[in-house]
């Protein structure tokens, strides 16, 4: 198994970081084109309802990244330490039209709107929730033989 | 790739020209730029998101924020977006309902219904 691991300040730039790099190591496990544009929006939602939930409740714990492949395909999680995640709403887009005080007022998203969209784009997410331990769990098959992507020349 | 912003005047219409990646460190600087345009009495727009590369729901809920506004004036909110990948969002979180999507700056502008 190949593992990276990356730990966030609860900063709204650290969620681009956070995505260069989990699509660079998806793309290093060899995920194919269309589900790394999948991927690059998944943990861009996760990790950005992390950060606004760390900013908001633990500012000063950092949001944690894992993304790790072997053979059953690649493996994404987001761990974040704040309240338990609420129901996913069924229809986001009236939630976000309602009035809503929390909603946008410190420049963060809604955690709620996140999880939608994360349902509604991966395949397979599982979310495990408790006061203070949340963990987004993301799975994307891998093309038979993806790899990383090195060519080792044979030296004669 | 940071967010790009540029603002010109059709007839009634702004049309607010967005290029990059919204996303939660950009979508104030967006928010800003609808609230700075209501402020100043323009309540028909039309965001052209031809040059957005990134959108996540951060991004949305400025959208819909910049359409509350606006609607609260009698004014318009349309997108112009054919990127079937910024489309999906749309899709996903049901906000095609909410915006409407036109193919070109053209499409929008003339837009009257």
């Amino acid at each position: 198994m190949a593992l990276v691991e990356l730990l966030l300040s609860p900063l709204p730039s650290h969620v681009r970081t956070a995505r260069l790099v989990a699509v660079a190591a998806a793309r290093r496990a060899g995920l194919d084109d269309e589900r790394v544009d999948e991927l690059r929006l998944a943990v861009g939602e996760a990790c950005s309802r992390a950060v606004g939930l760390h900013a908001r409740h633990a500012p000063d714990v950092p949001v944690r990244l894992t993304v790790a492949d072997d053979v059953s395909g690649l493996t994404l999680t987001v761990s974040d330490a704040g309240p338990a995640a609420g129901p996913v709403p069924d229809d986001p887009a009236e939630g976000m039209l309602a009035d809503e005080p929390h909603h946008g007022l410190d420049g963060h998203g809604d955690p709620d709107v996140a999880l939608a969209v994360l349902n509604g784009l991966v395949d397979d997410v599982t979310v495990k929730t408790e006061p203070g331990a949340t963990v987004v769990t993301m799975r994307w098959p891998l093309p038979a033989g993806a790899g990383p992507r090195t060519t080792i020349v044979a030296q004669r | 790739m940071d967010l790009s912003l540029s603002t010109r005047t059709e007839g009634d219409r702004t049309v607010v020209v967005v290029g990059g990646e919204i996303d939660v460190y950009t979508a104030p600087k967006l928010r800003e730029q609808l609230i700075d345009l209501v402020s100043s009495g323009q309540y028909h727009l039309v965001v052209d998101m031809e040059g957005v590369e990134f959108l996540d729901s951060t991004g949305l809920g400025v959208l819909v924020g910049g359409l509350k506004r606006v609607r609260a004036h009698e004014g318009s909110l349309r997108l112009v977006c054919t990127q079937e990948r910024i489309l999906k969002i749309f899709r996903i979180t049901g906000l095609t309902k909410v915006f409407p999507i036109h193919t070109s700056v053209e499409e929008a502008v003339a837009a009257t219904d």
